[in-house]
């Protein structure tokens, strides 16, 4: 009997505490920035597309939601032709991030995805593509390779010394 | 047999092996780089080192390069030495010193041998702080991308190109950190076989153009094995395919036929399955409009059973671009007396007396690996490279077979390329070829001909009576036959295992014959002597032995057209084949008018389709099952890579479903019904069911994925159309999966759908799927021979030798110039093969030049019965006078040749 009228008091008692539910969504939780949500493909500092159609990311998908297609572009850089993730089946693992070893595919600490109808949980590049460089600000794949695009001739990559004249014989 | 102690165990190899292969082939993982199976070793990399010790005793050993090391009886050797280890990582860091950041944008990744090396020695990262290297890249061509910063210096790509390709114009220039593997200057790479660099470069400097177009990682590729189609070689390939298109075509070890390699028209001559001229859906003609209209399946049996109504009076055209199920299907569907093989009367002669000869004779047809071997080879009226060019690439290494023997008599292992090249020097064993006009191979040949057909059958009779006086001789030989004549005859007679090569080009039966009556003459003591006849098409020998093989000529499609004109006939199939490639112009013209119903089953739209009355798209190479007979006579099997979009079925499915439709039923529900019948039906066939295990073989409970257990993208392809996963189709004609899940480890000989073996994600990883070097497939090299000679029995040896040929005076002798790029129906439609293949031409020989007042490239008028064309003229020394050569190109086909015509200036 004691306990009983004992718990009803405490539980009057809470009517006064602070509350702990936050008002979602009229109040937005704190995020950490290493959060694993929402994919997104990020451009690098000049703008341009990072991705540069590897397939790793795709291939480290423990899932197998993503999938792309390779091109050239006019200026010898490589970029996915379209890029799908089915996020219907994604486990936001963060494997493919992880994969990436150009920074272009991250995952940010949008939840927010929430739809009425499955197909529309499939994202093309055109729903992937940010404008900016995410939490990458600086890295930009095509100085650092050896490969040449136009712009960066052979030799002017970071690291790299002028081309070879073959028919110099100077050792 | 020797015993030799790897890490204190005894194991038992093979004699005249070095410490490399020996281990790889036991299992061992060593890396290496500069050694390859066919080329051997050269000792340029240094990162094969094991350990090697003198004996039990011995703790400190030395550090020795294992693809340099005989393993000898009894050698102690360790791979897992702490300090051979490190001698290996070290030696992979210093490869990798200049190597560029590029494995993303690299076409080699993910089956890089380079990757696969650098991962086993455990180097994972850089520490140099020096500038790398670099290198400018060359334009090499539609086969071939160059990207030269990624070399490690193996030398590999010019002892392939040069040493054993025979190619000239890939080099290494320069010195030191800056030698360069490339050509003189930017260009096309000359070699047939240039695609081969694609695997035999261990890193991204030599990667396939063409699939760069579509690039696709290896382990997002759906293979199956499959068989070249180009030629009647057959070599084995594995097509890959991703989102529906094929993307490329890589080689297939098989060690009786291609073993290591493939030719550039077998490599890239595969885009044709992803062309627009690709047939996709049933087409039905429209009476009204006469245009050819999209109709559903339903529609296109009800429309046949219409036409092929029981009773009604049916041919079938087959082809020998066909399978041998196709071929059987349309068969049983008309009737065997109303089954035409749809070849040229001159194809159909040709094809039966080869195959007549190579089964009533002694002799032989020896594979693509018996060929090697060869120590003396006459070819007779074949321009190899161009009509069969990986038998041109096994007999590069047929003139070393007779110097070999220097190299064994001074003791130095047959593995020690360097040593046994310095050697050999420039010294070629016995070839000699004779032929219409210069080849390609001439350069490595003894002595060369060139003269007509019919001279070429008399020099051919010359060597065979010089070996056998009870062969027939040659009427008024001419002075400078005999020696010739007489020195092929000698050196066939010393060979130990001498081969002639003879085929359908020079259009010749008495060169044939002249091929045969040298070997049966070779066979009186000598059972090692070889004949290998060049045929056309991929399964020309399949055909021809279906048609009932026999040389009375009842069969062939002039006699189609001639029931057609008499109107004996209701309805034609024509099943993978456009007449107008096989008859003249006017014939096939004159057939499509006579013919009241002519169905077409096909899978491009050509000349053929678009003539009939009903279309019904078939599956090609890559998206069938499929039987093919090379022109060893080796049935093969070729499996279905990837299910095709649209309406496309296996022709044999259109048939049994006509056959359904029109009353006729067969109970054929797969393949294994297919073969079971043909196998019935035909005792020849008898074997070609046991060529792979059936349908419902299981290892494990479990079929072979066709699919690497790495696949990508499996719940996202398809999620832009359904966000629903399908099931994968399944197969009903074989034991292979189109998903990635099933039996993981080594399938039997004939399913082997990729070659990846844990570590070895590169095409290296075929060492772990045979047991020696050249060695068959674990199990047996897939394929059952259908011909062998009669051996015992009289020779009667042909009797009809020609008389010699007399140029005319206003005429010239046309004879076929076959093109490897150019000359085959289906690669040309490749983009990249179209880009290789020359514009029309004549050639004429220097004198018929003279004295018809033409020079090189001047436009001629030639009139070939009756018809007229304009091109323009090249002068050929090689060519004899009062012949010309016609090349087969698309544009001049439907012409048989060898054929007489006039030449004149352009008025
Ligand atoms: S791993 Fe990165 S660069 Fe590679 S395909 Fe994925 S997103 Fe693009
Ligand atoms: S060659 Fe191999 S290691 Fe080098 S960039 Fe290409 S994939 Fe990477
Ligand atoms: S180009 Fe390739 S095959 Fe040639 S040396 Fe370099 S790495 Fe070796
Ligand atoms: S030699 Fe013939 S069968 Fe072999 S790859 Fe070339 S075209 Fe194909
Ligand atoms: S593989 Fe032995 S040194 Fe290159």
């Amino acid at each position: 009997m004691f306990s009983l009228l004992r718990t009803m008091w405490n539980v009057f008692l809470h009517a006064f505490r602070k509350r702990e539910t936050v008002l979602y969504p009229e109040v937005k939780p704190y995020i950490p920035p290493r959060w694993r949500g929402r994919i997104i493909l990020s451009r690098d500092p000049d703008g341009e597309e990072r991705c540069v159609a590897c397939y790793l990311c795709a291939v480290a998908c423990p899932v197998d939601c993503i999938s792309l297609q390779a091109a050239e572009d006019e200026h010898g850089r490589r970029y996915p032709e379209f890029f799908r993730i089915n996020f219907s089946r994604c486990i936001f693992c963060g494997f493919c991030e992880e994969a990436c070893p150009t920074y272009a595919i991250q995952l940010t600490p949008d939840f927010e995805m929430g739809e009425y109808v499955r197909q529309n949980l499939v994202y093309e590049k055109e729903h992937l593509l940010i404008s900016g460089p995410g939490k990458y600000p600086d890295y930009s794949f095509y100085r650092v390779a050896g490969l040449s695009i136009e712009g960066k001739d052979k030799g002017e990559a970071e690291n790299e010394g002028p081309p070879v004249d073959v028919r110099d014989l100077m050792p | 047999m020797a015993t030799i102690y790897i890490d204190n165990k005894p194991y038992e190899v093979k004699d005249g092996q070095n410490l490399l292969q020996a281990c790889l082939f036991l299992g061992f993982n060593i890396p290496y780089f500069c050694w390859h199976p066919a080329m051997h070793s050269v000792g340029a990399c240094r990162q094969c080192a094991v350990k090697q010790f003198r004996d039990e005793k011995d703790t400190r050993g030395k550090i020795v390069m294992s693809c340099m090391t005989p393993a000898a009886d009894g050698a102690r050797i360790s791979i897992d030495d702490p300090e051979v280890k490190e001698f290996r990582a070290s030696v992979i860091e210093w490869l990798m010193l200049n190597h560029p950041h590029d494995c993303p944008v690299c076409d080699e990744g993910g089956e890089c041998h380079l990757q696969d090396m650098t991962v086993m020695t455990g180097h994972s990262y850089r520490r140099t702080r020096f500038r790398k290297r670099t290198h400018r890249n060359q334009c090499l061509g539609p086969f071939l991308n160059h990207e030269m910063n990624r070399c490690i210096q193996c030398y590999r790509c010019v002892r392939f190109y040069c040493d054993y390709a025979g190619g000239r114009d890939l080099n290494v220039f320069g010195s030191h950190h800056h030698v360069y593997f490339g050509r003189y200057e930017d260009g096309i790479l000359e070699n047939e076989f240039s695609g081969n660099l694609v695997e035999v470069c261990p890193t991204g400097v030599f990667t396939d153009k063409t699939l760069k177009k579509h690039y696709t990682r290896k382990w997002d590729l759906q293979t199956a094995p499959s068989v070249c189609v180009h030629c009647g070689l057959g070599c084995n390939t594995i097509p890959g395919e991703r989102y529906g298109k094929l993307r490329r075509i890589l080689n297939r070890y098989n060690g009786e036929v291609n073993g290591y390699f493939l030719c550039d028209r077998g490599r890239f001559g595969y885009e044709f399955v992803n062309s627009k001229e690709r047939i996709r859906e049933p087409l039905i003609r429209n009476k009204d409009n006469g245009a050819l209209e999209p109709a559903s399946e339903e529609r296109v049996l009800g429309h046949l059973s219409n036409i092929l109504y029981f009773g009604a009076k049916v041919i079938g055209i087959g082809s020998p671009r066909a399978s041998l199920e196709a071929n059987f299907a349309l068969r049983t569907l008309v009737g065997p007396e109303r089954f035409f093989p749809g070849i040229s009367e001159k194809e159909h002669q040709l094809t039966s007396a080869a195959i007549e000869i190579l089964r009533k004779g002694p002799a032989r047809t020896p594979s693509l690996r018996d060929v090697a071997l060869s120590d003396a080879v006459f070819i007779l009226g074949e321009d190899v490279i161009n009509t069969a060019p990986l038998l041109g690439l096994a007999l590069r290494q047929s003139v070393r077979q007779k110097p070999m023997e220097m190299v064994k008599r001074l003791n130095i292992p047959l593995w020690d390329d360097a040593a046994a090249r310095e050697v050999i020097q420039h010294e070629k064993g016995p070839l000699f070829i004779a032929a219409t006009h210069g080849t390609k191979l001439d350069e490595i040949a003894a002595r060369t001909y060139n003269g007509s057909p019919d001279d070429l059958a008399r020099l051919g009779f010359a060597v065979a009576h010089a070996l056998d006086p009870s062969a027939p001789a040659v009427p008024d030989i001419g002075e400078d036959l005999i020696p010739l004549a007489q020195s092929i005859a000698d050196s066939l007679k010393s060979a130990g295992s001498p081969l002639i090569i003879s085929g359908m080009s020079t259009g010749s039966e008495a060169v044939l014959h002249a091929a045969a009556t040298i070997v049966w003459a070779l066979c009186r003591d000598n059972g090692n002597a070889a004949l290998s006849f060049v045929m056309n098409e991929c399964n020309s020998i399949g055909l021809g032995l279906m048609s009932g093989g026999s040389m009375n000529g009842a069969f062939d499609l002039n006699k189609a057209f001639d029931l057609v004109e008499e109107g004996k006939v209701d309805a034609a199939i024509v099943l993978e084949n456009d007449l107008y490639r096989r008859e003249d112009r006017e014939k096939a013209e004159r057939f499509f008018e006579r013919c009241k119903h002519v169905i077409v089953i096909d899978h491009l739209f050509n000349n053929t389709a678009a003539k009939a009355e009903v279309v019904l798209p078939a599956g090609t190479f890559a998206e069938s099952d499929g039987t093919l007979v090379n022109n060893e006579g080796r049935a093969q099997r070729f499996y279905q890579a990837f299910v095709p979009e649209g309406g496309i079925q296996e022709s044999w499915r259109w048939l049994r479903d006509a056959m359904t439709a029109s009353r006729r039923p067969v109970q054929w529900q797969s393949l294994d019904h297919v073969l079971s019948a043909m196998a019935n039906e035909m005792p020849v066939f008898r074997t070609v069911a046991e060529i792979a295990p059936p349908a419902g073989f299981r290892i494990a409970g479990q079929k072979i994925p066709r699919q690497p257990h790495r696949y990508s993208g499996r719940t996202s392809i398809h999620a832009n159309i359904s966000v629903h996963e399908q099931k994968p189709p399944d197969d009903s004609d074989s034991a292979l999966s189109f998903s990635m899940e099933g039996y993981e480890g080594m399938p039997p000989a004939p399913f082997i759908t990729r070659f990846w073996s844990p570590g070895w994600n590169s095409v290296q990883a075929v060492n772990k799927f045979h047991c020696e070097v050249g060695g068959p497939l674990h199990g047996a090299d897939p394929g059952k021979r259908l011909m062998e000679p009669t051996v015992s029995g009289e020779i009667s040896y042909f009797q009809k030798v020609p008389q010699a040929f007399e140029p005319r005076k206003d005429e010239l002798l046309m004879v076929p110039l076959h093109h490897i790029f150019g000359s085959e129906e289906l690669s040309v439609l490749s983009p990249a093969i179209a880009e290789r293949t020359p514009k029309p031409y004549l050639a004429i020989s220097r004198e018929d030049a003279g004295r018809l007042q033409v020079d090189q490239e001047s436009e001629l008028e030639i009139v070939i019965s009756g018809r007229t064309y304009r091109l323009r003229g090249i002068i050929n020394p090689s060519l004899p006078r009062g012949v010309a050569g016609l090349p087969v190109l698309a544009g001049l086909e439907g012409i048989t040749l060898p054929a007489w015509g006039r030449v004149g200036r352009k008025a």
